[in-house]
């Protein structure tokens, strides 16, 4: 494969109104890689997110995925290109109209590749893979837990073998115990499928165990791009209030003491 | 991104699959792989050895060509082994099927559907109650009146109602009035236009058509905005607080529309008349101050009493049924979707059907001769 990043940001800056969002971001994120996006609240991470997936167009500055530009050309490159990574929203967006098998298996009708007995193994084998019961598959969405409709999300996400997964605060409004469980099943399934994941979050202990390398984004800019422990080194008031406050310091000291 | 192959010689009996076989890159042939898939026979050797990467859709394929079970002659990485082994115990444990549609199933729906009309009934009194205790409590407390929402309501659903009623009354009134015209005057007998405007208008269409459009207008906006309040708990922070949802949501909605409602009937009856005086004004040449004269003479003054009771019930009947359907909203959005629907169309169908009790109620009065 080409050595182009699979994501790369260039220069960009958003504007809302008279509110200077993004002043020059630059990011690149290599294939295989898992990069935390943090940052203090209203410091644009969601929206740089919106920006990778194509739902807002910065005011200046290129996004790039997989090496080609995503925000013109034909429509029908850049719906392939979207096709090719998924994403998990902060509320899971499972439509409720749907049943979980559905809500699976809605991408992959819509792609018109499979065929109806492809899909049920297809449907089948992702609930196996974020840990669901077979029996779970005709629930509505609305009779579901917080945790479970994470895991269906996941799951329709996963449903066209995407080589990028982004991830919109994943253990967001989960209990420690089940956000835990939630970013091991991150962890296994980007080892086993080989992906390349770009989580926004700001709970230090699902970076901590997830993130290969830490954006921190802060002044309209990227303030350092790191791994985790090069991170910590920077002196920076945000970095340190984020990651050396009394809850940061107790997650890292847990993160390393579990590894 | 390499091409996803695939090679059956029948000499050897040797399958050999290369290649991607990921989702993006077989979709562009995955009709003509299933074919060839499909001729291999069962006991064929199967090389996967050469596969460059394997998804689990591109295994859903091979398994299924296999005839969800393992070949017996089979060499294949491990990696691509697991993956196979992960589709051998999904497939092994299939998402159950949503049972068929039968006989008894559509019992069940009439029955649930009798059931819930029940329930409908019930919460629906249920309110009624509710909102008549509320106001014995605000009658004793009056100071408790919740003022500022009845008037942001009176001027949501009245004042702003105003152009839309006026230009639907507008039009209504000089298509009336010319179709009528056009009859009458083969009969020669064009003043009557004045008495089928002015009793048609003022007693039942003035009315209706008000109740029609606000039904469609105000009526789904509060059950979507109560939907809505439901789906962000919003409601229950108000209960929690230990204040009353019927008094602070429902009352102001059901009080403004019954003021407004009969205000909105003078108004849209008013310029429907004049849009039927304009037509009569072209087609027959009857002037405006002839129109005016002859108008109270013609058609007693009950009928304008009864259109605007009609209004007022009418808008009663529409601020409640939208209230009960949108505190009945679960927080989804089909629930929400569904009933604002059924919040437009009960009230408009109930308005229908208290418009032809009125109908009969009111046969003796204020029709002339």
């Amino acid at each position: 494969m080409s050595a182009a990043p699979v994501i790369e940001l260039r220069d960009v800056v958003t504007r809302f109104g008279r509110n200077l969002v993004h002043d020059g971001v630059d990011l690149a994120v290599a294939a295989g890689e898992v990069v935390a996006l943090v940052g203090g609240s209203g410091s644009g991470k969601t929206t740089l997110l919106r920006h990778i997936i194509g739902l807002t167009r910065p005011s200046a500055g290129t996004v790039r995925l997989f090496g080609e530009p995503l925000l013109d050309g034909p429509a029908e490159r850049v719906r392939a290109l979207q096709r090719r990574f998924g994403v998990l929203f902060q509320q899971g967006a499972l439509f409720s109209a749907f049943s979980v098998a559905e809500n699976i298996a809605f991408p992959l009708r819509e792609s018109r590749v499979a065929n109806e007995a492809e899909i049920r193994d297809l449907v089948a084998l992702k609930l196996a893979m974020v840990e669901l019961e077979p029996a779970h598959a005709l629930l509505k969405p609305a009779e579901l837990s917080g945790g479970m409709v994470k895991r269906v999300a996941l799951a329709r996400a996963l449903a066209l073998e995407p080589e990028l997964l982004l991830l919109d605060e994943p253990t967001a409004g989960l209990d420690p115990d089940r956000s835990a469980a939630f970013v091991a099943l991150i962890r296994s399934l980007q080892r086993r499928l080989g992906l390349t994941v770009v989580l926004v979050t700001h709970d230090v202990d699902t970076l901590a165990a997830l993130a290969t390398r830490v954006a921190v984004l802060g002044e309209r800019r990227i303030l350092s791009y790191a791994t985790l422990d090069d991170t910590l080194k920077v002196d920076h008031p945000f970095i340190r209030r984020f990651f050396h406050g009394e809850h940061g310091r107790r997650a890292l000291a847990r993160a390393q003491g579990g590894d | 991104m390499a091409q996803p192959d695939f090679g059956y010689r029948s000499e050897t009996g040797v399958a050999r699959v290369r290649g991607d076989w990921t989702l993006r890159a077989l979709a562009p042939t995955v009709g003509t792989l299933r074919r060839q898939l499909a001729g291999v026979p069962q006991d064929a050797d199967w090389r996967l050895d050469e596969l460059e990467r394997l998804d689990s859709f591109g295994a859903t394929l091979l398994w299924r060509a296999w005839g969800r079970r393992w070949p017996a002659r089979l060499q294949l990485g491990d990696e691509q082994r697991r993956l196979l082994e992960d589709i051998a115990a999904a497939s092994a444990q299939p998402v159950p099927v949503p049972p068929r549609f039968t006989a008894v199933d559509a019992l069940v729906l009439l029955g649930t559907a009798v059931l819930a009309f029940r329930a409908h009934l019930a919460d629906f009194i249920r309110l009624l109650g509710q909102l008549l205790l509320d106001l014995l409590r605000l009658l004793r407390q009056p100071r408790e009146w919740p003022l500022l929402e009845i008037s942001a309501n009176l001027h949501k659903v009245g004042v702003k109602a105003m152009p839309v009623t006026a230009l639907v009354g507008f039009l209504i009134g000089v298509v009336l009035s010319y179709l009528s015209a056009l009859q009458l005057r083969a009969f020669g007998a064009d003043i009557f236009i004045v008495n089928i405007l002015g009793l048609g208008i003022i007693r039942e269409l003035g009315p209706v058509l008000v109740s029609v459009l606000v039904a469609g207008r105000s009526g789904s906006a509060m059950t979507a905005q109560l939907g809505v309040m439901r789906v962000t708990e919003e409601v229950d922070a108000l209960s929690a607080m230990g204040i009353s949802r019927t008094i602070r949501l429902v009352l102001p909605k059901v009080i403004a529309l019954t003021l407004a409602m009969p205000l909105l009937v003078l108004w849209t009856s008013g310029v429907a008349l004049f849009g039927g005086m304009v037509s009569a004004w072209v087609q027959l040449d009857l002037s405006f101050g002839f129109f005016i004269d002859t108008l109270p003479r013609v058609v007693p003054i009950a009928n304008l009493y009864i259109g605007l009771a009609k209004g007022a019930v009418f808008g009663l009947l529409i601020a409640l049924v939208a209230c009960h359907f949108g505190l009945r909203v679960a927080p989804n959005t089909e629930s929400l979707s569904s009933n604002t629907t059924a919040s437009v169309v009960s009230a408009i169908t109930l308005v229908i059907l208290v418009d032809a009790v009125f109908a009969i109620a009111t046969r003796s009065i204020g029709v002339p001769g």
